[in-house]
């Protein structure tokens, strides 16, 4: 009687397969993000949290259905191929869109009858130093008026080319948010009429909220104790 | 980062040498068009291009307007702005989340509770705690803010009328305006820049005689309402000056982005409060005013109006608020050691500070209240981290804060979507091809605040 088949000798490293998997250890070979429990490099960390090590987290992506009416949302606009993941995050739905693609959706979420995305509330930006490639985040919220729902649009472009096609063609309420946008992170809308800056003066150096862009300030004094400036003091993370 | 080549400030030579150029430095308009007359700029038809600001007293803050002008024509209008840029949102980035309620108030500076509001309603909503904040909260929270619509919405008309130069209209909307800034002086120590409402609550109970003054301000409110009724509404002047004026559509207000009395000018009834309510706005009793003019005297008729319909909210409130009686079961600030800002302020004979109770509390009873004391204080609350954009009816229109957080004890990003800011596009669209003495009610008409425009 034959049974089954024994497994040749197995050497060490399957062994090593063979043990459970330990909770999160799939995202040990992911990138660190952070070190420690505080801010601080320079001077000994002595709470005990010195050798903590904080992986980058996997991109979310919400499976269906998404509830609310996001579903509705997201079955009208179509364009499967334009949009890399879907987020539906404490009752907001956020379609990250490929950047090439954006003009398409933004026209698609105006028109179509079952969208009707009338409002753009603008773009904000976020900068994004330790996500490679995609360090440069516009996010448009989009408000319809006609079935009174909310989305969010996110694109993302990376530092090295920091492109993302302009919406004042769908949305000319974009004008002064890409202006801004631009301004404060540096982030060239192609098409915009005049993507000039409107916040900072013209013949500024940089773009200001980038998280390498400093602060900047003094140190105080206060009855005898110096308080650095705000970036410079501990902070927790 | 790319570098930009350094360019120097101001007009280049070359820009500087082109056409004529004029310096205008008051009282000496007839030298000005003597010499224009003699080189015959007028004759040619040329076009002057004129800034008006940044310091004007016409243009409600530091707003620099550039004009094309043909005689009295405005040809193109393009609105200058950054005068007022502080850095808020990046500043925020760099203090606790309680801390950014300190520096968003500062950003629309006629408006500080809606700022206050809505990035509090955003932190809440990352936080899941959006329905754990206290009911007593919520009301003390739309208390204020119609406080502060009032306050706002006079600080819109009386100013305009000023820069139309009718001193009356600003004297009568200036002296019902201290009024309504004396009981928030009252509720939250300060005229502006409150800091008052805070994530999870707001910071302090009602004082005492607090109910008492709101009762008093509804009489002089609406005795003084009346009167500015009287003053304005049917004045000759007043309404050759707006009516028709700065004409925008429906359809110029969806392309722009317009939101608040300036759309419902339009016949539009959309309200926040109404469309998609917070903070319990689906419990009070009011009306959306509506005009279908389009005009700057209609949004001064819908701003008179919603004066007198947060009138009606702020009685509510304070029924209810009458009605619940004595606070110290009935508590503020969300119950959650964790969140909850810990010490109700009291003061002392040393003055303003925690209230004896509270050290008691942490000193003598409980060693697990002293740490969350120590830990709230010293590195504030840890927020999960996604990112949330909160919504809220402010007297200009959709004022929003889209918060991001990477799980941390300070916001990653603060972005305020301020409705100046994106009411000021409007400028070129209403006022082009129209005289330049309309430029004046147009601008006020949208009640830009430059605080909340440059941020």
């Amino acid at each position: 009687m034959s049974g089954p088949e024994q497994p040749p000798e197995a050497g060490p490293d399957e062994t090593a397969g063979n043990l459970p998997a330990r909770l999160g250890e799939e995202r040990l070979n992911a990138p660190v993000v952070r070190r420690g429990l505080f801010g601080i490099q320079d001077t000994p960390d002595t709470s005990g949290y010195g050798l903590l090590r904080v992986h980058k987290a996997l991109p979310l992506d919400s499976p269906r259905p998404y509830g609310s009416y996001f579903d509705e949302v997201a079955d009208a606009l179509g364009v499967p191929d334009a949009i890399e993941r879907v987020v539906v995050d404490r009752g907001e739905i956020t379609f990250h869109v490929r950047r090439e693609r954006l003009p398409e959706v933004a026209v698609k979420l105006r028109d179509d009858p079952a969208l009707r995305f009338e409002l753009c509330s603008g773009v904000s930006g976020v900068h994004y130093p330790e996500d490679t490639g995609r360090e440069l985040h516009a996010v448009y919220h989009m408000l319809s008026i006609t079935h009174n729902r909310r989305v969010r649009l996110e694109v993302t472009a990376p530092d090295a080319d920091p492109h993302v096609p302009s919406l004042v063609g769908v949305y000319p309420t974009c004008n002064w948010h890409e202006r801004e946008t631009w301004d404060f992170f540096g982030i060239i809308f192609d098409g915009h009429p005049a993507l000039t800056r409107i916040e900072m003066p013209d013949d500024w150096k940089g773009h200001p909220q980038r998280k390498d862009y400093p602060l900047g300030g003094i140190p105080v004094e206060y009855r005898g104790a110096k308080i650095p400036a705000p970036d410079e003091r501990r902070h927790y993370q | 980062m790319s570098e930009m080549p350094h360019a120097p400030a101001g007009a280049s030579d070359a820009e500087a040498s082109e056409g004529r150029v004029y310096t205008v430095s008051g009282e000496d308009w007839d030298e000005i068009i003597a010499a224009a007359n003699e080189a015959g700029d007028f004759e040619s038809g040329e076009r002057i291009v004129v800034n008006m600001g940044p310091q004007h007293p016409s243009t409600h803050g530091v707003l620099r307007l550039v004009l094309t002008l043909e005689g009295e024509t405005v040809a193109e209008v393009r609105p200058a702005i950054g005068y007022l840029h502080t850095g808020i949102e990046k500043n925020m980035e760099y203090r606790t989340w309680t801390q950014g309620v300190t520096f968003c108030t500062r950003a629309d500076y006629l408006m500080p509770i809606f700022n206050e509001t809505a990035y509090c309603l955003a932190v809440e909503r990352l936080l899941g705690i959006e329905d754990r904040v206290p009911e007593r909260a919520q009301i003390i929270r739309v208390l204020l803010m119609e406080l502060n619509r009032i306050s706002s919405h006079l600080g819109g008309i009386a100013p305009m009328g000023l820069e139309l130069g009718a001193t009356t209209i600003y004297t009568q909307g200036a002296r019902l305006r201290e009024r309504s800034l004396d009981v928030l002086e009252l509720i939250t120590g300060l005229r502006m820049n409150h800091a008052f409402i805070r994530p999870g609550g707001v910071a302090q109970d009602l004082p005492p005689g607090a109910l008492e003054a709101i009762r008093v301000f509804d009489e002089s409110g609406r005795r003084l309402l009346d009167q500015m009724h009287t003053l304005i509404d049917a004045n000759p002047i007043f309404i050759g000056r707006n009516k028709g004026i700065a004409y925008l559509d429906l359809q110029g207000c969806m392309a722009i982005g317009v939101t608040g009395p300036m759309l419902r000018a339009t016949g539009l009834p959309w309200d926040l409060r109404k469309s998609q309510p917070y903070c319990g706005y689906e419990t009070y009793d009011f009306d959306v005013p509506v005009r279908d003019t389009c005009d700057a005297y209609g949004r001064y008729l819908i701003r008179m109006d919603e004066i007198e319909e947060s009138l009606k909210i702020m009685q509510q409130c304070s029924d209810r608020l009458a009605a619940r009686g004595s606070s110290d079961s009935d508590p503020v600030m969300i119950q959650d050691a964790k969140i909850g800002w810990p010490a109700q302020l009291s003061l002392g004979p040393d003055g303003l500070g925690p209230s004896p109770q509270h050290i008691a509390h942490i000193m003598g009873q409980s060693m697990e209240a002293l740490i969350h004391h120590f830990k709230l204080i010293t590195e504030g609350f840890r927020v999960p981290a996604g990112q949330a954009y909160a919504a809220i009816e402010s007297p200009r229109g959709e004022l929003a804060a889209h918060v991001v957080s990477d799980g941390g004890t300070r916001p990653y990003r603060v972005h305020l979507r301020d409705p100046s800011f994106t009411h000021l596009q409007s400028v070129a669209a209403m006022c082009e091809g129209g005289f330049l003495a309309d430029l004046i009610p147009a601008i006020a008409s949208i009640d830009p605040v430059m605080g909340g425009v440059d941020r």
